[in-house]
């Protein structure tokens, strides 16, 4: 028996109707139902960060949050980052400056948890920024990259 | 992951009663739930979203105390000026546990009730054997690796640690925890394996954790979370202790003390021996140093963890001197 539920969800400003099994994880249906594939499926299991998005504006994990428990809510993904106008947002803009990527898989969910950890005010120190960015990791090691450009965005913010 | 139907409470009634049917799971943050369901070892036939009952999420504090919601997140409980101010144990066990998105989602109930991280209590594809998942199957850890392991209130049946840091705080300070129809202490919450490790608290079908009451005291107020660990960041405890201190007007004879531990222990772990050493004494690095090793009374190596019964009490005595002013 096939069960789906039919779901509205509010992504980047644009409301998305899709029907999809109970066990849809938010990062499977962004990724396979909406062709939103900006948001990375790394680990699968809630320790690597890369499938991070933000929901009612804090950063949470699109692998382990199910497609129907965010009805309702809003979601943010790396697409929905730049300008309307294509301006890249800040942090988006110190990435590219700082080169804070190699393979750039991590990238996404390294941005997206970036703009989260500035706006909770947990980016006053390359110490603080190390430890609030520990949740997003990048098997590269472009660490001192990311700190630098995160630490740039925090200034500018 | 075995597919299951999804219903949103409405109520916390609601939820309970959807709860107790055969087959069905409460869903909060979902970091263990969802985790566990991909590794197989959780099945739910049904799923009951209770992340949206925002009457779970409140934190009231008054003169008395504090009462936190069960859906309050990691993340709004650890900065909660209050609960900074007055419960610093509480805060800093949180924010050192996870990382920011976890702590985002992850509820207080649900921090309460994650489970175990034994590696092969989690891998039912590799290991059939874990009593835990499996009872009366056997233990894979026994003989196998170890590292991470518990060394205090162990049996032959299980030797899985209790992950969690907020409940090793929530011990030392005498926490209470509402289940909705009756209220027990968090430190009699969770049980150790003995023959029945799938069983690891108190709480029955179509009960719900509904909040955590922590009583305010001068123990709570000047009280610390001291967490050792493989990486600096974002890993689980080798051994960490809670600590609750209250001096006498002297400034160094020790009114009040709480000690409990965390990564060493089936259960969030309280020594009471520890601290009946050191009420009425005037704290010294020796007399701190000589009731510490109570903390390890009873403990049991199995190969790899063997390092936690020389750790724990070191990480006990850092802490109550650090609290003391002594380190």
């Amino acid at each position: 028996m096939t069960r789906t539920v039919h779901l509205f969800l509010d992504i980047n400003g644009r409301r998305h109707e899709l029907d999809v099994e109970p066990r849809t994880m938010l990062l499977d249906a962004l990724r396979e139902k909406l062709g939103l594939t900006g948001t990375k499926k790394g680990c699968d299991q809630g320790q690597c960060g890369a499938c991070t998005v933000h929901v009612d504006g804090k950063r949470v994990l699109a692998c382990l949050t199910l497609a129907a428990q965010v009805e309702g809510r809003s979601i943010t993904t790396i697409e929905g980052l730049a300008a309307e106008s294509g301006d890249l947002h800040p942090v988006q803009a110190a990435f590219l400056e700082h080169d804070a990527f190699q393979c750039g898989y991590c990238t996404p969910g390294q941005i997206m948890s970036a703009v989260a950890c500035i706006r909770e005010g947990r980016a006053g120190s390359d110490e603080e920024i190390r430890e609030f960015m520990a949740g997003n990791l990048c098997r590269c090691g472009a660490y001192n990259h990311i700190v630098a450009a995160v630490r740039e965005a925090a200034e500018i913010a | 992951m075995r597919d299951f139907s999804y219903f949103r409470a409405n109520s916390p009634d609601d939820a309970r009663q959807r709860a107790a049917q055969s087959g069905a799971m409460l869903l909060a943050g979902g970091t263990t739930l969802l985790d566990l369901a991909k590794c197989g070892v959780a099945e739910p036939q049904s799923v009951i979203d209770i992340s949206h009952l925002a009457s779970l999420s409140q934190i009231k504090a008054d003169a008395d105390g504090v009462t936190i919601g069960a859906l309050a997140k990691m993340e709004d409980v650890a900065g909660s000026p209050g609960i900074r101010a007055n419960y610093p144990a509480i805060s800093q066990s949180l924010l050192l546990a996870a990382s920011p998105q976890l702590r985002n989602m992850a509820t207080i109930g649900g921090n309460l009730l994650q489970r175990t991280r034994c590696p092969y209590f989690r891998d039912p594809g590799t290991f059939f054997a874990c009593n835990k998942r499996n009872p009366g199957s056997g233990c894979s850890a026994i003989g196998g690796v170890t590292r991470n392991h518990a060394v205090l209130g162990t049996s032959q049946a299980c030797i899985a640690a209790y992950p969690g840091d907020l409940a090793v705080a929530l011990v030392a300070l005498e926490a209470t925890i509402d289940l909705g129809d009756r209220k027990v202490t968090a430190d009699d919450f969770f049980v150790v394996p003995g023959n029945t490790p799938e069983r690891e608290t108190l709480l029955e079908r179509g009960e719900m954790v509904m909040a955590v009451n922590v009583p305010a005291s001068p123990v709570a107020r000047n009280s610390t979370y001291l967490k050792v660990r493989d990486r600096q960041s974002y890993e689980f405890a080798a051994a960490s202790a809670a600590v609750g201190l209250e001096l006498e007007a002297d400034g160094k004879t020790v009114r009040d003390i709480r000690v409990a531990l965390g990564g060493v222990a089936t259960k969030p772990w309280r020594v009471r021996s520890i601290e009946k050493a050191l009420i009425g004494k005037v704290l010294d690095a020796g007399t701190v140093d000589a009731a510490s090793r109570l903390a390890i009374d009873g403990a049991v190596a199995h190969g790899g963890n063997r390092y936690k019964i020389e750790l724990a009490p070191r990480v006990v005595a850092r802490a109550i001197l650090t609290m003391g002013g002594l380190a």
